[in-house]
């Protein structure tokens, strides 16, 4: 990917997912690390268009910027005072250990690795990938659909009161 | 000025082990899924990087794999988080070193 302009526009975005990132580790209010990681998910949106692929840009946009980040901020408004003053477990200093480790081993495996790449991108289109999802991978195409349904049922079960249950069960 | 696999895959690497440090040091339940929505995003962008520089017949493919990862993670996603609800209605608390209930 050659050219000033791409390479800028990775570099800063670089910088706003992994300092977002950073801010989701650091703040001990929960509420500002949501609004971290909102950030985060933007700039993940970004850099998928600059891998010119619209389509996931924009359903990262419209489900994890505007509906998961919406869902945690409920969860977050939903248990008041557990939201905030929150230190970390005693577990802080191993897994920042295990982090950087883990990340120096990936760093390592990454740059000795000889990539074979394409030197132009691949002109795919969101009609490629709506062609490939209901032909080749249709059917687990069809079973997120079932699984979205179980998650849907499971999440109201799960945050019903016993007082709600006996009002359905009267009805 | 260019760029290429090498830096896209080191931000996805750095991204995750930043989500795993937060899903493995955050005290709130709330705080671990975020942690968890992290990496995974981490892993969408490996995948859509893989999709757009590797040799391949049919590239289409890491794309079509982001589309279930991110299924996936919404499903995940509302049944964490009504789980941490309930949680924090039985027991006042969502932090995970507190909810000890199985612990003799």
């Amino acid at each position: 990917m050659n050219g000033v302009g791409p390479t800028l526009a990775f570099y800063a975005l670089a910088g706003v997912t992994l300092i977002a990132g950073g801010g989701v580790m650091a703040s001990r209010n929960l509420l500002h690390a949501v609004l971290f990681l909102i950030l985060s998910f933007v700039g993940i949106a970004g850099f998928f268009a600059l891998l010119s692929a619209e389509f996931i840009a924009m359903a990262q946009v419209i489900i994890y910027v505007g509906a998961i980040s919406v869902l945690v901020l409920f969860a977050v408004l939903l248990t008041p005072r557990a939201g905030r003053n929150n230190g970390e477990t005693k577990m802080l200093a191993p897994a920042v250990l295990l982090a950087i480790s883990l990340a120096a081993v990936f760093i390592f495996v990454i740059t000795d690795t000889d990539w074979p790449t394409v030197a132009t991108s691949p002109s795919l289109t969101a009609s490629d990938l709506g062609e490939a999802l209901l032909t080749t991978w249709v059917l687990p195409f069809e079973l997120a659909s079932v699984l979205l349904t179980a998650a849907l049922v499971g999440a109201i079960m799960l945050v019903r009161t016993v007082e709600e249950e006996a009002e359905d069960a009267l009805a | 000025m260019s760029v290429g696999i090498e830096e896209f895959l080191t931000v996805g690497a750095l991204l995750f082990c930043l989500g795993l440090g937060v899903a493995l040091s955050k005290r709130n339940a709330i705080g671990v899924l975020m942690g968890v929505e992290l990496m995974l995003n981490a892993v969408n962008l490996t995948l859509i990087t893989f999709s757009r520089f590797s040799v391949s017949d049919r590239p289409i493919t890491g794309q079509t794999f982001v589309v279930f990862v991110i299924t996936v993670a919404a499903a995940e996603a509302a049944v964490a988080l009504a789980l941490a609800v309930s949680v924090y209605r039985n027991r006042d608390t969502v932090d995970v070193d507190r909810i000890n209930l199985l612990k003799s």
